[in-house]
């Protein structure tokens, strides 16, 4: 059946999203996009390609139609909320999820703002509406814990969690310790392959890390887990004599979040780590690794991030609700 | 622990019987021969594992067979940890940091491996340390921490589970 949806930014996510869907047979339509200055409404379906041509110039679409215009008038069965992420409020996405749920929309989404802050909300009220909240892409990137969590492992008690939940910190230590570089020069080399954002300091401080962390705990233990109950120590004061230091016992420095619910423990990190343990791993690539009573340890390993492979945790969500729910 | 012996026929197998018998593991068995001032004796050292508990078992098996023991030592410090620290460990007295842990009396720090780097640069430094039990590991590791907060040094632990 077919699913039709709205897109609301199309940074390099909401892109990644409308390129597959455009390329790929998945039987979604776009029936509302959006950016920060236009959008575009079509009940019967946008063409992708024109829209995609269109934003190269700047605005996807026609200045009169606000994104809080599509969220409120567009004709779609799940939005799908790209824009970018702020930690502090969640907002605009958090008001775009909540006027489309009272609608009686499902939401997917990839922005960790709301979802850190706002899940057990977001996700009563959607129980209330009969729709589903879907954040695959928030945690991971390409990486299916979600569904791993809600569905392969259902059933499962989780005692444990550790991750490598962070690309860009992972970059930074693989070359400090392979090259022997310092950290100034590896954030310098991150940036410019477009690892690492203009300001990293999300990334580096280990707070990108630590509201992943609160994403999971969340999801699992529904502990009401914050930010401000991580404890987060970041990777930027690591030297390079510390990584060879490590070395020299076979082991290297990674920056990990764990958690212990039994002890209350949320915690960001670096931490010495043996080199053949499998959250040891080079580049860019998040893993997470599960401690659980019936499956007992599971690591899951993939790409953390890139326009397609979030799409590919959008689409994933997007085709999740299409065939588990029915949309009008 | 060691165990010291007169070298004599049939004394060794006597000594190592026991051993097992007490769910004890035998590590090593080191001949040696400078042991004792005594003339004509040569030495065993035997080094084991076993339970605390069972020692004055282990010792009494032992000296039943005719065996002399003459020496026991024990080795308290079965734990090991390693942790890493950055900072400006030089101006921040780096023997007292050490010593606040020395000082426990239920751990040490073993090892200390020092990194020195650019002038005014903070430097690194592997510390290796020992204790009795993993709840005196733990205390140790507190101290360590409580230190690093008031010198503002980071301290970078292995993953929790893991010793290396
Ligand atoms: N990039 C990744 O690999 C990745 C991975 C996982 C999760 N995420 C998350 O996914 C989200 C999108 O990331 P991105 O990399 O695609 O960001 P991006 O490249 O910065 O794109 C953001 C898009 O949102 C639009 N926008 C901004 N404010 C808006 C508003 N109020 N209403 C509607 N649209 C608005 C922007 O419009 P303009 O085009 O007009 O500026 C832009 O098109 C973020 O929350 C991010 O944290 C990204």
């Amino acid at each position: 059946m077919t699913v039709k949806v709205a897109v609301l930014g199309l940074g390099s996510v909401g892109k990644g999203v409308l390129e597959m869907i455009a390329r790929k047979d998945l039987d979604i339509i776009v029936t509302g996009v959006a950016d920060s200055k236009s959008g575009l409404i079509d009940p019967s379906g946008l063409d992708i390609d024109a829209v995609l041509t269109a934003k190269k110039t700047g605005r996807c679409g026609d200045t009169s139609i606000s994104a809080n215009e599509v969220v409120s008038r567009a004709d779609y069965d799940v939005l799908v909320e790209v824009t970018p992420t702020d930690a502090g409020s969640g907002e605009p996405a958090h008001s775009y999820m909540k006027m489309a749920i009272e609608r009686g929309k499902h939401i997917v989404t990839s922005n960790k703002g709301p979802i850190s802050l706002h899940l057990k909300e977001l996700k009563d009220l959607a129980n209330e509406k009969g729709v589903l909240v879907r954040y695959e892409a928030t945690v991971g990137g390409a990486i299916p814990i979600m569904h791993t969590l809600g569905n392969g492992l259902a059933g499962n008690k989780f005692v444990a969690l550790y991750g490598v939940l962070n690309g860009t910190c992972n970059y930074i230590l693989t070359r400090m310790a392979a090259e022997g570089l310092t950290y100034d020069q590896a954030l310098a080399e991150a940036r410019e392959l477009g690892y690492a954002e203009a300001d990293p300091t999300y990334d580096v401080k280990g707070i990108d890390a630590a509201i992943k962390l609160v994403i999971l705990a969340n999801t699992i233990w529904n502990n009401g887990a914050s930010l401000d109950r991580v404890d987060i120590t970041g990777i930027d004061r690591l030297t390079n004599d510390a990584l060879r230091l490590a070395e020299e016992k076979d082991c290297t420095i990674r920056l990990i979040a764990e958690a212990f619910p039994e002890r209350g423990v949320l915690r960001v990190s670096p931490r010495i780590i043996r080199k053949d343990h499998p959250l040891v791993f080079e580049g860019t690539l998040n893993a997470i690794t599960l401690e659980t009573d019936m499956a007992g340890e599971i690591t899951l390993i993939g790409k953390g991030a890139g326009s397609i492979e979030t799409a590919s945790a959008i689409i994933g969500d997007i085709l999740f609700i299409s065939s588990h729910v029915r949309c009008n | 622990m060691k165990l010291e012996m007169k070298d004599s026929p049939g004394q060794l197998v006597s000594a190592l019987q026991p051993i097992s018998e007490v769910g004890g593991n035998i590590i090593a068995v080191i001949h040696q021969r400078d042991l004792s001032s005594r003339e004509d004796t040569l030495g065993v050292q035997i080094v084991l594992e076993i339970a605390e508990s069972r020692l004055t078992d282990l010792v009494s098996m032992i000296k039943e067979r005719g065996v002399n023991i003459l020496r026991i030592g024990k080795d308290r410090l079965l734990y090991k940890q390693t942790v890493i620290m950055i900072g400006h460990l030089m101006h921040t007295d780096l023997s007292d940091t050490v010593d606040r842990i020395d000082c426990t009396g239920f751990a040490e720090v073993t090892a200390l491996d020092l990194a020195m780097p650019a002038i005014n640069e903070p430097s690194s430094a592997r510390l290796t340390i020992k204790s009795v039990s993993k709840k005196d590991m733990d205390a140790a590791l507190d101290i360590l921490r409580d230190v690093a907060k008031t010198k503002k040094l980071l301290i970078i632990e292995p993953l929790e589970g893991e010793l290396v």
